[in-house]
């Protein structure tokens, strides 16, 4: 579960991102978060892992206060986090494989599990055959589908994507929201950034839709 | 437990396939800090070499008395009597000067000069054996010698090994300081090639953070990266010191032969040479951790 309350942002030097955000996502629910690029979408979805830290107010993740972590206790609270970032982040000097090995790698696991759950992310995100290739390789819906897989291969109870169709042809859109949803069903909290509104409206779930700092929307499913 | 086992043996292979395959910047490094610890290390070996050699030459209770030319040989007698009544004193031996010339004579490349002499320029001398070994007792004695009326030199080794050992002392006080000096430089030297491996790997860092890398794991592959480092500069200064020693030797012991001494200047004792390539080891790890502690403050968010 995720609760914002009374969230406050403001970067050095500049306005107030986000003023005064509260909200609650229940376990297992799925969110889309709406609204135009600077309405402080991407903000919202960074400080739950503790990327960006509120300058007021408290964010509640999993029973665990963001705002009052320690920094040595932030990679522990990631690890239950699946993170999708804008700009992806794969790294192009190693291949789709290596890029999937590096959250296991860190994890403890032993390696014929960790090679196991690899397998097991690629095959859920269609890529199950192109570990060997580069992701420069891959098109833009392959790559943004690794770095799917690579959000969830250690099988986070959340998962967080910020703007996943960007850049995206409809059908590659449509297949990495498809993905977003198999996840849900099968019980992972999902929250979405995007401004497509009209991508949105056809699954019928919940929008959150920002606008200058607030919440101006809350559309149940 | 088998986990942190195997991260710590991945970093280590990390570490060692990093300075294998980017020969240029890890070997060069590695270079430099073999090439700047060679020298301290190396003036060790000089200064221990020549203690050794001090060593053995306080230890030897020799001194010479050399008498005034011209002294009569009742004179002579006269400082022998008293040297063998002197309890300080264990064994005197008189050298004539007719037998010192003739001992001159049998020393090859000499006998021509002896031969051009017109008469005999040596002195009547004794060599007296004193019995404590300590340099002041020594000293004390040379000092009294010295104001015999009939004794115009005395001799004793025990003095210059005195200076020489006062002076390598001064050397190893300077050995230290360039150590010492040498060490900042090379834990620069670390930070510095650390930081641009840290450089060229922001990304990877970069993500394994944003997706939950704790700061030892990111850490771990530089620190083990620095420690090879070291290690391996260590092992080069060690090899650079042997081999000038050993270049230097093949010029030192003809010389010392020539006095009749087998001395050499020996290789670093196995707990030094260790010491050497442990201290490069230590210096490498602290660079690399005041590379990495420093990046990963630097892209703290704020």
């Amino acid at each position: 579960m995720i609760s914002f309350s009374a969230v406050f942002k403001r970067y050095p030097g500049g306005q107030d991102v986000l003023k005064g955000v509260s909200l609650t996502v229940e376990a297992g629910a799925l969110v889309f978060i709406t609204g135009q690029s600077g309405a402080g979408k991407s903000t919202l979805l960074k400080l739950i892992p503790g990327i960006e830290r509120p300058s007021a107010g408290s964010i509640i993740v999993n029973g665990q206060n963001v705002s009052a972590l320690k920094p040595a206790a932030i990679p522990f609270l990631r690890r239950n986090l699946g993170l999708v970032f804008q700009d992806q982040k794969l790294l192009y000097d190693r291949s789709v494989y290596e890029n999937l090995m590096l959250p296991l790698s860190f994890s403890g696991l032993a390696p014929k599990e960790a090679a196991r759950r690899a397998r097991a992310a690629l095959d859920k995100v269609g890529l199950l055959g192109r570990e060997k290739a580069n992701p420069i390789q891959l098109s833009g819906g392959e790559q943004q589908r690794l770095a799917i897989a690579r959000a969830v291969v250690n099988r986070p109870a959340v998962l967080i994507a910020d703007e996943p169709t960007a850049n995206l042809d409809a059908e590659a859109a449509q297949r990495v929201l498809e993905i977003f949803l198999a996840f849900n069903q099968v019980g992972v909290t999902v929250l979405v950034a995007t401004h497509d509104m009209a991508l949105v409206k056809r699954y019928g779930q919940r929008v959150l839709r920002l606008a200058a700092g607030h919440v101006e929307e809350d559309a149940a499913a | 437990m088998r986990s942190w086992l195997r991260h710590h043996r991945k970093a280590l292979r990390a570490a060692l396939g990093k300075l294998a395959t980017q020969k240029a910047g890890g070997m060069v490094s590695a270079l430099v800090i073999g090439v700047a610890l060679s020298l301290p290390a190396g003036g060790y070996a000089l200064l221990e070499g020549l203690t050794s050699l001090t060593a053995g030459v306080a230890l030897d209770p020799q001194m010479s008395v050399y008498l005034k030319p011209g002294s009569s040989k009742a004179e002579a007698e006269k400082l022998g009597a008293r040297l063998k009544a002197d309890s300080r004193v264990g064994q005197v031996r008189f050298v004539s000067r007719e037998e010192a010339l003739s001992e001159l004579k049998g020393e090859e490349g000499l006998s021509d000069v002896v031969a051009a002499l017109d008469h005999n320029p040596l002195p009547d001398a004794f060599v007296v054996r004193t019995r404590g070994a300590s340099p002041q007792a020594q000293t004390a004695l040379a000092e009294e010698l010295r104001h015999v009326p009939s004794v115009s030199h005395v001799q004793a080794d025990a003095l210059w090994a005195q200076r020489l050992a006062s002076l390598t002392r001064l050397g190893r006080l300077a050995v230290l300081l360039l150590a010492a000096l040498l060490a900042f430089g090379l834990v620069a030297v670390t930070f510095n090639t650390i930081r641009l491996q840290i450089l060229t790997q922001r990304d990877e860092i970069e993500v394994s953070k944003l997706i939950g890398a704790t700061d030892a794991f990111i850490r771990r592959p530089f620190l083990y990266l620095g420690l090879v480092q070291g290690l391996a500069g260590g092992a080069l200064a060690l090899g650079i010191v042997w081999a000038g020693l050993a270049l230097l030797n093949s010029e030192v012991r003809p010389l010392a032969q020539t006095y009749g001494s087998s001395f050499g200047f020996g290789f670093l004792s196995p707990g030094d040479a260790l010491a050497v390539v442990l201290f490069a080891g230590a210096l490498g790890w602290l660079g690399a951790s005041l590379s990495v502690s420093r990046y990963l403050r630097e892209i703290q968010p704020k």
